[in-house]
């Protein structure tokens, strides 16, 4: 049997994670030093050596030339033996009624589980799963992470005793971070496809408009949500009735303001690019057909720019998932407030409680939005081009 | 050449950049009215030109290291040796891009410790993503027929590289550098969270003194830096687009 080349890859960075870098991080309290413990030493006496043979069957699978299903399958397997036995490492690392202790994961876990997420991407591309397989895998996936969390197995790891901590504001900043990423989102989709369809039609507008929009973009976005600071606190001190809505000088108001305006170029130019692609001989027929200009925009030029769109709209959504996360320097809220207290506070489970959610967040709009955009477009459901 | 309005309007604009960088207190009635308390209207707390430079300096550093490696392995992946990797760094650039800067910025700290390096790391992974996926479209795109008569005129896999392909894809690689230039250069800001000595300073500096002269000038300093260096590159990419002859070639 001939090597899979991904699989020495993988099999390299196993190695090294199993027998050089320490699986697990035990602390006597929270910002202490940790002393790292290896993958054996993390694990009760029958873990350890079960999860060294998921392992060495998982890397022998993708070493050499298999099936994509039985890589797949075998990098799923060890995923799911590493993410339960995390848990047990930490009830196991943690002295009995010792409140203080805190156990996370080491780079050995995290280079395990990149070895085997790179395996089961390797596989996942292979197979080249439709848009709706690809959404099954995803929901499955979180139901998994989400029934690995309801079961409590992960409770005695340092980053879910950071969110014990602070159970009720996670999910307060939670619901400020996907508010501001949504609400914007809408915002600029109210308003960019209109000026989208306005700078198509009027082409002296189209240059002025997108240059403006490129420039915003250039912005740096902690400088943008504070320069926001000082209109909204005008408009909050002396327009009637403003600051009764929510607006105010500092908060979410500036962060809504930044993010739509940061959303507003990849609405209008894809808006703008989609409504270009249209085939002209598409818009004689409908001229021909005696379709009104209204007609005409609603019926073939915008379910045939859709897809385009639709793209700019995952384009927006991921990135305003990432930047929502600096509202927090302008009392915005979003998990950006777990990241920055950690930083403040050297203490990383901290930040990872904020910044995990915000990876899995954008992970998961990406590939769903990935998948809206692959079935909305006209190679999809037509196989002629 | 003849000078053009938005040309003169640039170098108008790069002028007063440098004057402002130089003797920024001439400009200190300017900002004046954004202060409050009798706060400073200037950023006081060091050099704003020793900041712009260092600033600077962290994006070249990134941007270079992101440069060398994402064209060498956009290379490996397009030659038969790394084929087999192809399909699965497509996957994993876009899967790279959901990441958020914030959070790369943060995870790097408990590895390398605060200022600098983690910065570095951010922005050379963030930089990274753009100059892959343009030269991974620059090399897979090449028209067959110029591939087809390079080796048809006997030229060697590393001579088809070098002479032939390298050259052709070389106006989107720059593209995709430029992207990666002026998305560093607004993400090098954030590395001022973990005390990093760029530009961000200025503006975290005005966000805790509630003074919005700073916030307004550090932002000001990064957004004209991104659009002089963003007109600059695209200035570049022009001329070597015209000298390869690409432009004339519809």
């Amino acid at each position: 049997m001939r090597l899979d080349k991904l699989g020495v890859v993988i099999a390299v960075i196993t190695g090294y994670a199993v027998t050089v870098a320490p699986f697990a991080t035990f602390r006597a309290n929270r910002i202490v030093a940790g002393e790292p413990q290896t993958l054996l030493n993390s694990l009760p006496a029958w873990a350890g050596p079960t999860l060294l043979a998921i392992i060495g069957i998982a890397v022998l699978i993708g070493l050499f030339r298999t099936p994509a299903t039985f890589r797949l399958a075998a990098s799923f397997a060890a995923l799911i033996a590493l993410f339960l036995l995390i848990g047990l490492a930490a009830e196991h690392l943690t002295p009995a009624n010792n409140t203080y202790a805190r156990v996370s994961p080491a780079s050995g876990f995290w280079l395990l589980l990149f070895a085997f997420a790179l395996l089961a991407a390797d596989a996942l591309t292979r197979l080249q799963p439709t848009p709706l397989m690809r959404i099954i895998v995803l929901v499955l996936a979180g139901a998994f992470i989400g029934g690995v969390l309801a079961s409590g197995s992960w409770d005695k790891l340092s980053i879910l005793k950071e969110y014990g901590a602070r159970a009720d504001s996670f999910w307060t900043e939670a619901g400020k971070h996907i508010t501001l990423t949504i609400g914007s989102l809408v915002a600029a989709v109210l308003v960019g496809i209109p000026l989208g369809v306005l700078c198509h039609r009027v082409q002296k507008l189209r240059a002025i408009v997108l240059n403006v929009l490129n420039i915003v973009q250039t912005i740096p976005s902690i400088a943008l949500f504070g320069i926001l600071i000082a209109p909204l606190g005008w408009i909050a001190a002396h327009v009637p009735g403003a600051a009764e809505i929510g607006i105010k000088g500092i908060g979410m108001a500036p962060a809504f303001v930044a993010l739509f305006l940061y959303s507003l170029l990849p609405v209008v130019a894809n808006t703008v690019v989609g409504l270009a692609g249209v085939p002209s001989g598409a818009n004689d027929a409908a001229r021909g057909v005696g379709m009104t200009e209204r007609q005409r925009l609603f019926k073939v030029e915008f379910p045939l720019a859709f897809p385009v769109i639709l793209t700019g709209v995952r384009i927006v959504l991921v990135q305003n998932i990432g930047l929502a996360t600096i509202a927090a320097l302008i009392g915005g809220g979003g998990f950006g407030v777990f990241v920055f207290q950690g930083i403040g506070q050297t203490a990383m489970d901290l930040v990872l409680l904020g910044a995990v959610p915000t990876v899995l967040l954008a992970f998961a709009a990406a590939t769903i939005l990935d998948a809206a955009v692959e079935l909305s477009s006209p190679s999809h459901s037509r196989t002629s081009a | 050449m003849k000078l053009r309005f938005p040309t003169i309007l640039r170098l108008l604009v790069f002028a007063l950049l440098i004057v402002f960088l130089i003797r920024p207190e001439w400009f200190a009635s300017v900002f004046r009215p954004l202060t409050e308390n009798n706060a400073p209207a200037i950023y006081n707390q060091g050099s704003l030109l020793t900041l712009t430079l260092l600033h600077l300096r962290t994006v070249a550093i990134a941007t270079a290291g992101a440069t060398v490696v994402a064209i060498a392995l956009a290379i490996l992946v397009t030659r038969p040796i790394g084929a087999e990797f192809l399909p699965l760094s497509r996957s994993l650039v876009n899967i790279g891009q959901t990441f958020p800067p914030v959070a790369v910025l943060a995870l790097a700290v408990p590895a390398v410790g605060f200022g600098e390096k983690p910065t570095l790391i951010a922005l050379f992974l963030y930089g990274l993503l753009p100059i892959f996926e343009n030269s991974l479209t620059g090399l897979t795109t090449l028209p067959p027929t110029v591939t087809d008569a390079a080796r048809g005129v006997g030229m060697t896999g590393w001579q088809r590289l070098i002479k032939v392909e390298l050259p052709l894809a070389m106006p989107i690689i720059l593209a995709g550098i430029r992207l990666s230039v002026v998305i560093n250069l607004a993400t090098a800001t954030i590395g001022s969270t973990v005390a990093a000595k760029t530009l961000g300073e200025v503006i975290i500096a005005g966000l805790q003194s509630n003074n919005l002269a700073f916030v307004l000038q550090g932002g000001l300093i990064v957004g004209i830096l991104a659009v002089m260096i963003y007109d600059g590159m695209s200035a570049i990419e022009k001329f070597i687009a015209k000298r390869t002859g690409l432009v004339q070639q519809t």
